[in-house]
């Protein structure tokens, strides 16, 4: 399979995504280039966690493909035909994904150490040794450096929140996607998280979706923002366009009450 | 109605060789139980299609039958047929983990639906491979949540021990019975098999308590 440098990072071609008779996305179509920073914003239901969810394939599509780096995510080809992808095409192009859950999602029977080498010796194959060293810098990076061999239950919310950071950032992923991952945060504890978040869009390549209510902070770190309603872009701009001066009355009405709320 | 201290003495080595036949009764049976309800679990989670209509439809006939219907038809009819030559020691072992297994896969059933969903999705977004979601993440959450539970049980099943007699086990009431029948006494043996009984399943019952205690604060 032939990767083009010159293909989007994240390519979604026409995708269809229904529960049940509600269609939640109705022919998207969207890329992201490698390295990119993109902020997904819209109402609450008009489908940006969907979107990371289909990526990170927790859900299937109904409907049009999903593409990373040029290879099909959704679906494989076989024979000549497109089909939908079975589990171990799944488990092969995740592996280029990563997440983090609003709810952090840790392994509560697990060590803070174990929670980030687990995937990274039991899926790449890392010895011991190698996937505790890639730990233990993560940590650093998180400032979590004394929490190792803590459990997940005896951290704070921001806390458990950058080790889950620092989990996903563990297996390398080309892709991370962030859905709210400050949202169940105690106020207080939300700007230990945002400041990791942009440390690591200025150091590294990844290439991160981040679907989040912090405008502040998605006007800093974004390279684009998308404005999602009912399941389409309704706008898509750089930051300091789409914050400043909006093209969409939607986009107006949902950004002052946002920042009403706020 | 006299109580004879000296008979009492002196049936007590025969009552605690039966109560070593309950135990050992109990310990194999708790075994297949945990085991194969486990097995049962996973089956009818797997969505396999007829397997696991068949374990759903097995475990819902066992347990609406009483239990001596299955011991007599193991021992009976399907051993035999089989030609498996197992002892009545087995048997009714077999046809007790068995009986109880139908239990316990719902016991496991409901430890693993406790679960929270974002489990598996973080073990799916760190792409952990099926095994190890089920042996690194789901099962050490499940399994701690239903030892109380598993407990229970074992407790039932070290009680409902003495229906193997029906197929010639002789376990602790067995022998109560039987030295009874030797010397037409029965107040002693019975007495001693009924305060062994509750001697050690009443501070079981208490561990397992407290052990319920210890669980739901975790949780
Ligand atoms: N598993 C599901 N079953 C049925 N409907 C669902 C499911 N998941 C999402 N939906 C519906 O799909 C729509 C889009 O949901 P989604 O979670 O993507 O929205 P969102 O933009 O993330 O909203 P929020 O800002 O509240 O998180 C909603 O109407 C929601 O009710
Ligand atoms: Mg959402």
């Amino acid at each position: 399979m032939s990767t083009d440098s010159t293909d989007p990072t994240i390519t979604f071609d026409a995708v269809t995504k229904r529960f049940g008779a509600h269609v939640v996305l109705d022919e998207l179509s969207f890329t992201v280039d490698p390295g990119e920073f993109v902020t997904l914003i819209g109402p609450s239901g008009s489908g940006k966690t969907t979107i990371l969810r289909l990526l990170m394939t927790l859900e299937k599509v109904d409907g049009g493909t999903i593409s990373i780096d040029g290879e099909y995510l959704s679906h494989m080809e076989r024979g000549g035909k497109l089909v939908p992808a079975d589990e171990k095409h799944l488990s092969r192009v995740r592996r280029r994904i990563g997440m983090v859950f609003q709810q952090f999602n840790l392994f509560p029977n697990m060590s803070v150490l174990r929670n980030i080498t687990e995937a990274p010796t039991r899926v790449l194959g890392l010895s011991k040794g190698e996937a505790e060293a890639r730990a233990v810098d993560l940590l650093d990076m998180v400032g979590l450096s004394d929490k190792a061999s803590a459990h997940p239950t005896q951290l704070s919310g921001g806390q458990q929140q950058r080790v889950a950071i620092a989990r996903a950032l563990a297996m390398r992923p080309d892709v991370l996607l962030l859905d709210e991952v400050t949202s169940a945060l105690d106020p207080e504890l939300v700007a230990g998280v945002l400041s990791v978040l942009k440390e690591i869009a200025s150091t590294t390549d990844i290439t991160m979706l981040c679907v989040t209510h912090e405008m502040q902070f998605a006007r800093d770190v974004s390279d684009r923002v998308m404005m999602f309603d009912s399941g389409r872009v309704i706008e898509d701009a750089v930051p300091e366009k789409l914050f400043t001066s909006p093209e969409h009355d939607r986009t107006k009405e949902f950004l002052s009450a946002v920042l009403n709320r706020a | 109605m006299t109580w004879d201290w000296d008979y009492a003495r002196e049936v007590l080595p025969k009552l605690l060789e039966g109560l070593l036949v309950t135990f050992e009764a109990t310990v194999v049976g708790s075994l297949i139980a945990y085991v194969l309800g486990l097995v049962f679990a996973f089956i009818r989670r797997s969505r396999i299609p007829v397997l696991s209509q068949v374990v759903w439809l097995f475990v819902e006939f066992v347990r609406s039958t009483p239990l001596l219907v299955q011991v007599f038809f193991l021992y009976y009819v399907l051993q035999p047929e089989l030609g498996l030559l197992w002892t009545s020691f087995l048997t009714g072992s077999i046809a007790l983990g068995v009986h109880y297994a139908c239990y316990t896969a719902e016991v496991y059933r409901a430890g693993i639906d406790a679960i929270p969903v974002g489990q598996w999705e973080a073990a799916t977004a760190l792409s952990l491979p099926r095994s190890r979601v089920w042996l690194g993440v789901i099962l050490p959450q499940a399994v701690p949540r239903v030892l109380p539970a598993l407990g229970n049980y074992t407790i039932s099943m070290f009680k409902e021990t003495p229906l193997l007699i029906a197929i010639g086990v002789v376990d602790l009431v067995g022998e109560a019975r039987g030295v009874g029948a030797q010397s037409y006494r029965y107040v002693e043996p019975f007495t001693i098999a009924g305060l062994l009984f509750l001697l050690l399943s009443y501070p079981a019952s208490i561990l397992v308590r407290r052990l319920e205690r210890r669980v739901n604060r975790q949780h």
